[in-house]
């Protein structure tokens, strides 16, 4: 019952610090001396009524004396010192701390709140400046014209006696880069301008969250393998938590129906074919497609990214692979075969397909939309949309699709919704 | 030193750059801008180092470089991967591949010039 000793422990400590006599206390709320020394040895519960006028005399919150709120601080004050090995505290004094100091013990426990909402923050728009494809592209175009500025540029500095047909090249080739610098920037700054006035500056969303928590796991959950769903015990976000979960039991069930040892060899022998390992183990495609995904870690295991989104757009799912991500909040471009399958349900699509702009790696997508759940009569199925996005090897066709208008410079396109920032 | 260089990058004003640099530098220098010809560029005549940028058109230098691996014509040949993404899973994947070293852009010529002549075959 540490509450309750903690809760007289700390009536007493707060009356000495404030140099009050006991006889004092006791007679401002009117009880014996006598019963409040029992109650400051903790060998009496304290009520509500009373607590709240010693609470009054001792000029300090109710709450702060309480047995749950001295819990609460206790655990954040406790991890607050754990969290930082390299200071030598006094671990076993906590308790002392919260009860004679609550006021600054409520400060470290929401400061170390505060600074595990920042962390997860911080992750977060990490995670987003490394995978999104839009952000990604204007900044692999800022970097690549400063390296050639900056390059050109030592060049011309360190070597005097250089050519005048090379100087005048390389003068040439800072004006056309300067430019070029200039004009990326500001669409970078016009594209990030948005973020913060659209959403950026909002806390990470649950499925970002989850996704950054995937992120960490490599997208392989060894648990699944055993028919265990993972349980993701660090995660205190529920809807982040209940999303993760639900990932977890796909996972697992995917894996049931598609053991690792018979999958892996199988995938192997076809090259990875999604179509091919469905007629082989005579599941539906959207299965084989989420269980490559959830592969470990392996040298002859291709790169592989994945989306879902439901009927409404919504990506629901995502593993980004090299510079394949698709955009946030329904404002992806619709010619990605992941929203194209949505109207031809049950039809594998196949494309091979490549971003604009400087990241021109081909990516071959294997797309398919099929019912989720139950079936009823008189039920709309629910669809379910699922791409897998891998590196192509051979293709016939390479066709453009940007990740979303906003940062598309295909100006002829059926599905532009508006004009482009580039 | 007389030695070749394939440098595999697509962008013209650091190709024009790298080679001068090299050339400077007593590098034999050949360039290539496409990731999807590249490894035939390399077959052509194995170079003594290759300079592979990661986001390439028609090919990820990472499919390049396990290409570059798995060829026992190429699987030894020093390779410096170039990118402009520096953040430490990037290079893990870059050195995981078999990636001899890895470089991000931007960079300075003088770094750049030493990390390719550690680089050299002695």
């Amino acid at each position: 019952m540490i509450e309750r000793v903690l809760t007289g422990t700390r009536v007493r400590n707060r009356r000495l610090d404030l140099g009050l006599r006991q006889s004092h206390v006791a007679k401002e709320i009117g009880i014996s001396g006598s019963y409040l020394n029992l109650i400051e040895h903790n060998r009496r519960r304290i009520g509500a009524t009373l607590l709240g006028d010693l609470a009054r005399v001792l000029e300090i919150d109710a709450g702060l004396l309480e047995d749950g709120t001295a819990a609460s601080v206790l655990g954040p004050v406790s991890e607050a010192a754990a969290s930082f090995p390299d200071i030598s505290v006094e671990d076993a004094r906590a308790e002392e701390l919260v009860s004679r100091f609550p006021g600054w013990a409520a400060l470290v426990a929401a400061q170390r709140a505060r600074i595990i909402q920042l962390e997860a923050r911080t992750e977060a728009l990490s995670n987003r400046l490394a995978h999104d494809t839009q952000i990604a592209t204007s900044l692999h175009e800022v970097i690549s014209t400063a390296t050639a500025i900056r390059s050109t540029a030592s060049i011309l500095v360190e070597t005097p006696d250089l050519d005048a047909d090379w100087r005048g090249r390389f003068h040439t080739n800072i004006d056309t880069d300067s430019a070029r610098l200039a004009a990326s920037s500001q669409a970078l700054l016009g594209f990030l301008d948005m973020e913060m006035e659209g959403g950026a500056a909002q806390d990470a969303s649950p499925l970002e969250q989850a996704e950054a928590v995937m992120a960490q796991t490599d997208f392989y959950l060894p648990q699944s393998e055993t028919n265990e769903a993972a349980a993701f015990e660090a995660v205190q976000d529920s809807a982040t938590h209940a999303i993760l979960a639900d990932w977890a039991k796909t996972s697992a069930r995917d894996a049931a129906a598609l053991p690792l040892t018979e999958f892996m060899q199988a995938a192997r022998a076809v090259a990875f074919d999604p179509a091919r390992l469905a007629a082989r183990f005579q599941v539906p495609l959207d299965v084989i497609l989420r269980r490559l995904i959830h592969l470990p870690d392996d040298a002859d295991v291709p790169l592989m990214g994945l989306a879902v989104c439901d009927s409404a757009g919504v990506v629901t799912f995502q593993k980004p692979v090299l510079d394949f991500r698709l955009p946030r909040a329904g404002a992806a471009c619709p010619l990605w075969p992941l929203y194209q399958s949505l109207s031809q349900p049950g039809r594998v699509l196949r494309r091979v397909l490549r971003l604009p702009g400087v990241a021109r790696t081909p990516f071959e997508c294997f797309a398919i939309a099929l019912p989720a759940g139950d079936v009823a009569y008189g039920v709309e199925p629910r669809m379910i949309a699922t791409m897998l996005v891998r590196l192509a090897r051979n293709y016939d066709q390479l066709d453009v699709v940007g990740p979303g208008c906003r940062v598309c410079p295909v100006e002829a396109c059926s599905a532009r919704r508006h004009p482009s920032l580039l | 030193m007389g030695q070749r260089v394939l440098l595999i990058e697509d962008e013209p004003n650091i190709i024009e750059a790298i080679s001068y640099i090299l050339s400077k530098d007593g590098w034999t220098v050949h360039t290539h801008s496409d990731g999807e010809t590249a490894m035939d560029k390399v077959l052509q005549g194995v170079p003594d180092l290759v300079i592979l940028d990661v986001m390439l058109p028609g090919r990820s230098g990472y499919d390049i470089l396990r290409d570059l691996r798995s060829d026992s014509a190429t699987a030894d040949v020093p390779v410096m991967m170039l990118t402009a993404r520096g953040q430490a899973k990037d290079r893990d994947m870059a050195i995981r591949l078999g990636a001899t070293h890895f470089m991000t852009k931007p960079f300075s010529n003088a770094d750049f010039l030493e990390s390719v002549r550690a680089l050299a075959t002695p």
